[in-house]
């Protein structure tokens, strides 16, 4: 599995994060070289071997479904880049 | 008069509460010593005034007994940490700025207990990195030089922690360990670092890295002040889904406990093709002194060893690659302005994230894309766990595990690297820790020709963090490693 310009493009376009052109080559040549190393994988043998996500061991704990928290507008739009009456301001979305 | 700096935390504990010193003294000393070394560049913001406020109300509480376990102690915070009211950034720039309205927990805890904050200290970018070189306020340094006086790097990531605290700007300070950024740069440094149990310490107000990986730990000059720090800052939190309910054993008893009878593994894989001779030596030496204390040496196999750095290489970016969605040029942190949503979103990401981070983020992006998604990620999960019954097995018959910490001692600052991979293998002997979500603990063990320190990491079974302290002091004891940095404040001893 190798990593191309077309590519590098698509997974820059996934993580939205702008990568001009003439980086892309060297971003895939890169990419590949760490790929290759970890394809080293493929040579252990994973047949019946449960994925392992969370190593505690416990299950992630339930709550009642109710709001614990809530009213702070001024905490969440503290570090805004650009708010207006209370709400976040981005490009407009819809033409 | 002794230098107060020459105090450790047990030591200025005993001497706050017997009226020897106070508060506000310590503090000053430890606000003198960060300007004194701040060419080291490991603080990026001191909040000397906060400190002193902080001091005085430790005093107060000290007159009147009722002290906490850290007391007017000055503590130094890695940038990952949220600090309410101080500037918070993971050493990044798409975070300039940021300002939180909370605290994180683990640094909530220490203030409860009377900790006394420092400032805010360098690390790599979101923690990406082992040499504290990616981080947005330029590299920290060692405070241990090389022989021709070359600057070295301090490890990462939490690199300007363990630099501050070997150079004696903190006396104890907080890092993160996703794949090995206490344990490393404490080896480079020669402190101890250690990385609890995955679930110990709180993770709610840390910038996350990757989740199922990081743990916050403490940072200390010695075994006894980091068992000390570990057992103010840990504890279950309900607000991270993987806190443990599990009880705190008593840390600061347990370095008293010692080795007799104890059973050390000894992991043949750990032994590498060119590996420094002198770490090699030092391993040894380890070895032969938990010997001397009573301990019984067991060879044991962790036969995954090998596959752990390229699981983690998947495991983490994945995990970063989602994480790192958040920071999206709306909600907080920097924002480029353009035309449409999507292009702000590009090159806001674009221009506030540096090179490795983005590196990171591609590679997440791309193996949990479609079609790769098994072939990569759940491949790296399954690995994960086989490398996690390596160590169970391990753990039947032995009760701890001695490895070196690093297969090198400190490089220069700026080494040129053409391979990322190169730059990974400073982490072969942490990561597995963090895969299978044991407790590691690093400790100076001595010097190698170049007089720069080397350190030991000890390994446990989950939630037993006591005999990490027990076999680390019975290391501390026989290796009386010295602490003499070049660069360190108060002039060399």
């Amino acid at each position: 599995m190798s990593v191309d310009k077309t590519t590098v493009a698509k997974i820059a376009r996934l993580a939205r994060i702008h990568v001009p052109d003439e980086r892309q080559q060297a971003i895939a040549t890169e990419l590949n070289g760490i790929l290759s190393w970890v394809d080293e994988l493929n040579e252990v043998n994973t047949d019946n071997v449960e994925p392992l996500a969370n190593v505690t061991g416990h299950s992630l704990p339930m709550r009642d479904d109710f709001v614990t928290d809530g009213d702070r507008i001024d905490d969440v739009l503290a570090n805004v880049p650009e708010s207006a009456g209370g709400f976040f301001v981005v490009p407009k979305v819809v033409e | 008069m002794v230098d107060i700096l020459d105090l450790g935390a047990v030591e200025a504990r005993v001497a706050l509460d017997a009226g020897e010193i106070s508060a506000v003294e310590l503090a000053s000393a430890y606000i003198a010593a960060a300007e004194e070394t701040s060419g080291l560049n490991n603080y990026v913001a001191l909040t000397a005034e906060h400190a002193l406020e902080m001091a005085a109300a430790s005093d107060a509480r000290i007159a009147k007994g009722e002290a906490g376990l850290l007391e007017g102690v000055p503590i130094g915070v890695k940038d990952l940490f949220c600090t309410a009211g101080y500037s918070s950034t993971a050493c990044s720039n798409i975070l300039a700025g940021f300002t939180p309205t909370y605290e994180s927990t683990v640094t909530a805890n220490l203030w409860r207990e009377g900790g006394v904050m420092l400032g805010k200290l360098n690390c790599d970018e979101f923690a990406m990195g082992s040499a504290n070189e990616t981080s947005a306020y330029g590299p920290a340094i060692n405070p241990w030089q090389a022989a021709d006086g070359a600057d070295l790097v301090p490890g990462g990531s939490s690199g300007g922690s363990a630099s501050a605290v070997a150079a004696r700007s903190a006396l104890l300070a907080t890092g993160t360990d996703t794949g090995g950024s206490i344990r490393q740069p404490a080896a480079f440094c020669g402190v101890v670092g250690l990385k609890p149990t995955y679930g110990r310490c709180s993770r709610w107000g840390i910038v996350a890295f990757a989740s199922s990986l990081d743990q916050a730990g403490p940072f200390s000059r010695k075994v006894a002040d980091n068992a000390l720090m570990m057992q103010a800052m840990a504890g279950f939190d309900p607000k991270d889904s993987t806190s443990a309910d599990v009880p705190l054993q008593e840390l600061s008893a347990a370095v008293t406990l010692g080795v007799r009878g104890m059973k050390i593994g000894i992991p043949s894989e750990y032994v590498l093709d060119g590996m420094d001779p002198e770490v090699v030596t030092i391993w040894q030496q380890g070895q032969d002194w938990l010997r001397a204390a009573g301990a019984e040496l067991v060879d044991i196999s962790l036969p995954h060893t090998k596959y752990a750095l390229p699981t983690y290489y998947i495991i983490a970016p994945a995990e970063a690659s989602s994480n790192l969605a958040r920071y999206d040029g709306v909600r907080y942190g920097k924002r480029v302005e353009a035309e449409s949503l999507d292009e702000m979103y590009a090159l806001t990401r674009a221009e506030g994230f540096g090179e490795e981070v983005q590196r990171r983020i591609m590679i997440g992006t791309y193996v949990l894309s479609a079609g790769y998604y098994d072939a990569y990620y759940l491949k790296a999960q399954r690995v994960r766990r086989l490398i996690r019954n390596d160590f169970d097995t391990a753990f039947e018959t032995v009760d701890a595990i001695l490895t070196p910490a690093t297969p090198s001692a400190a490089f220069p600052v700026g080494r040129k690297v053409d391979d990322p991979v190169t730059n990974f293998l400073n982490d072969v002997f942490t990561v597995p820790a963090n895969l299978a979500g044991l407790p590691g603990m690093a400790v100076p063990a001595g010097m190698n020709g170049d007089g720069l320190p080397l350190g030991l990491q000890l390994l446990a079974r989950p939630f037993d963090e006591a005999t990490l302290y027990a076999a680390g002091q019975v290391l501390e004891d026989a290796a009386g490693f010295v602490a003499n940095p070049t660069r360190r404040a108060g002039g060399v001893s």
